[in-house]
C-alpha cells in the first residue's frame, strides 16, 4: 500500500511547490492526502491523511468523549519556520484510530523516503510540544541577562551536543511564527511555559503593523 | 589579572568529573594535584588516565612525548596540605552546599593568598558556595561538562563578591586550556542546566500523558531537531535518580513547575528503573535493543 492521491486546496508547509512528493499521486489510490480543506466520511480508503498546522485533528474529524477515531489521520512534515521541511513526518492518530489505517499511512511516508513517529492528537505533536517551551526559556534568559545569545547559543552546541543554538534557531525559523505556534499551545494547554516570550509578541507585533 | 595559573589542584579527582578535569588540566600541560580522601579512588582515576592518554597518542591527538608528560603532570594525593601552593584549586567535590563550604574554609587556611577556588558546581549559587570562606573576592564559578575531557565547554560565572580579576583568571586559564569558555550569571543551573533539566522533564510528562511511546520521541527529536541523542536515551544515561536528584536542586530556587520532578519519574526510580546502570529505565537494556 504505497500509493497516495493528493488533492491540494491550499498551500501545504510539509510539501512546498516543487516537492517530489507532490509529483508522485496517483488518482483513486488508496490512502488520500489532503493538503488543506476538510476530510469526506470515505470508508474505501485505507487511510485519509489531512495535513495539520497547529490545530488538533479533532477540529477536523470532531471528537466523542475520547471514542474518537476512524480512519482519517493528521499528519505534519516537521520544519523549523521557513527551513526546508526535514525528512521526519509526525502522524497524528486519536483513540480509536483504525490501526489498519496508521500501518497504511506509515507504509506510505516510509516508502516515499519519509521517517514516521506516530503520536496522540495533543497539541503541539511531539517536537513543537517539547521545544517551544525550551525556546521561550532561552528567549526569557536572554531578556535576563543570563548570559548572551552568542555564550547560549554554543552552550547548546558544545555542551549539549545540538547542531544549531535555540536562539539562532528560533530566530532563524522567524519569532512570529514561533509566537504563532506557542500562543496556540498556550490556548489548548493553557501552560504558561508556552506563552510566547517577549521578543516573539515583539516580532509578531513588527509584522502585523 | 592575577599572575598566570602555574599549578592547579582538583578536589574530588577520585570522582568521575574531577578526574576528568585534572586530565584537562594535565594535558595542557599543568601541574595538577589530584586530591581525594580515598587514595583507591585516585589510583582508578589514574589508570584511566594512562589508557585515556595512550588512545589520544594512537588517534593521532597527542604525541608519545606529550602523553608521559601530561602523565608526570598528575600528582595524587590525599593530604590535602599538599595542595597549598595551587594557584587555582578547582572542586568537584559532592554536589551538597555544607560540603562545598566546608572545603572552602578548609582551603582558606591551608592556600597562599594568591590561589583562587573554583567551584565546578552544576546546581548551586556560586555566591552561597564562597560565603563564609574567607577569600569570596576570590572564588569563581567553572562548570565543565561530562566527561570533561573530551566536553570543551566550560560555563563561567560571577558570584557577587568575584573580583574581575579572578574571573579574568579562571577565563584564561580556559582558553589556555584548549577550553571553550561561556560567561553566565550565577543563576540557578547556568545556561546548560537551566534548560535541559525541565526539558527532560517534559519529555517524561509527555510520556506519562501518552504522547508517544519513548523509542518514537527519541526518533522526532533525532531526525527533526537533528540532535545526537533523544532525551529518553539521554535520560537513560544520566541516570534517572540523578534526574530527581536535579529536581529537588531545582524547584526550591526556581519555583519553576517545569523544574519540579514529574511523578512519573519518581514511580520509575521507586521501581529501580534508572536508567542504563540499573538495566532499565525507559528503555530495557537486558535485551539487545532492535
Amino acid at each position: 500500500m504505497r500509493d497516495y492521491e493528493i488533492i491540494q486546496a491550499g498551500p501545504s508547509r510539509s510539501f512546498p511547490p516543487g516537492d517530489e512528493f507532490l509529483s508522485g499521486s496517483v488518482p483513486g489510490a488508496e490512502v488520500l492526502v489532503l493538503l488543506g480543506g476538510e476530510p469526506d466520511r470515505d470508508p474505501s480508503r485505507a487511510a485519509i491523511l489531512i495535513e495539520l498546522d497547529t490545530e488538533c485533528l479533532g477540529v477536523h474529524t470532531g471528537e466523542q468523549s475520547g471514542n474518537e477515531g476512524s480512519n482519517v489521520l493528521g499528519f505534519a512534515r516537521y520544519r523549523n519556520g521557513f527551513d526546508a521541511p526535514t525528512n521526519l513526518v509526525e502522524l497524528v492518530r486519536q483513540p480509536k484510530s483504525s490501526e489498519e489505517a496508521i500501518e497504511a499511512a506509515r507504509l506510505m511516508f516510509e516508502a516515499a523516503g519519509f521517517a514516521v513517529v506516530c503520536c496522540a492528537d495533543q497539541p503541539g505533536r511531539i517536537i513543537d510540544r517539547l521545544v517551544r517551551p525550551k525556546y521561550n526559556a532561552a528567549l526569557r534568559f536572554l531578556d535576563e541577562g543570563l548570559a548572551s545569545a552568542e555564550a547560549m547559543d554554543m552552550t547548546c552546541r558544545m555542551g549539549l551536543g545540538y547542531p544549531d543554538g535555540l536562539i539562532e534557531r528560533v530566530v532563524r525559523g522567524d519569532l512570529a511564527r514561533h509566537y504563532d505556534i506557542s500562543s496556540a499551545l498556550h490556548e489548548m494547554s493553557g501552560q504558561a511555559a508556552y506563552m510566547p516570550a517577549r521578543r516573539a509578541v515583539v516580532a509578531k507585533k513588527r509584522k502585523q503593523s | 589579572m592575577n599572575a598566570p595559573v602555574k599549578t592547579v589542584a582538583v578536589c574530588g579527582a577520585g570522582g568521575t568529573m574531577g578526574a576528568g578535569i585534572a586530565l584537562v588540566s594535565a594535558r595542557a600541560g599543568f601541574r595538577t594535584i589530584c586530591y581525594d580522601v580515598a587514595r583507591e579512588g585516585l589510583d582508578r582515576s589514574r589508570d584511566q588516565a594512562t589508557v585515556f592518554f595512550s588512545k589520544s597518542v594512537e588517534r593521532g591527538r597527542m604525541t608519545e612525548e606529550a602523553r608521559t608528560q601530561a602523565l608526570k603532570c598528575l600528582v595524587p594525593t590525599v593530604d590535602l596540605a599538599d595542595i597549598a601552593d595551587a594557584d587555582l584549586v578547582i572542586e568537584a567535590v559532592y554536589e551538597d552546599l555544607g560540603v562545598k563550604r566546608d572545603l572552602l574554609r578548609q582551603l582558606n587556611v591551608i592556600c597562599k593568598e594568591q590561589t583562587i577556588f573554583a567551584s565546578n558546581t552544576s546546581t548551586l549559587s556560586i555566591t552561597e558556595i564562597a560565603s563564609g570562606c574567607g577569600r569570596e573576592d576570590r572564588v569563581v564559578g567553572m562548570h565543565f561538562c561530562l566527561p570533561a575531557q573530551l566536553m570543551k565547554l566550560i560555563e563561567i560565572s560571577r558570584g557577587i563578591n568575584t573580583a574581575p580579576a579572578t574571573f579574568d583568571t579562571a577565563w584564561a586559564w580556559a582558553q589556555k586550556a584548549s577550553q571553550y569558555p561561556v560567561e553566565t550569571q550565577d543563576k540557578p543551573g547556568f545556561i546548560l542546566n537551566a534548560l535541559l533539566v525541565p526539558f527532560n522533564n517534559d519529555v517524561i510528562r509527555a510520556v506519562e500523558a501518552g504522547l508517544a511511546c519513548p523509542a518514537d520521541i527519541d526518533k522526532a527529536i533525532k531526525i527533526g531537531l537533528g540532535y545526537k541523542m533523544g532525551p529518553c536515551e539521554l535520560l537513560d544515561l544520566i541516570g534517572l535518580d540523578t534526574q530527581v536528584r536535579l529536581c529537588e536542586a531545582f524547584y526550591p530556587v526556581t519555583l519553576d513547575p517545569r523544574a519540579s520532578a514529574p511523578p512519573l519519574l519518581r514511580r520509575m526510580v521507586a521501581a529501580g528503573h534508572l536508567g542504563r546502570k540499573s538495566g532499565r529505565g525507559f528503555y530495557d537494556y537486558t535485551q539487545p535493543r532492535g
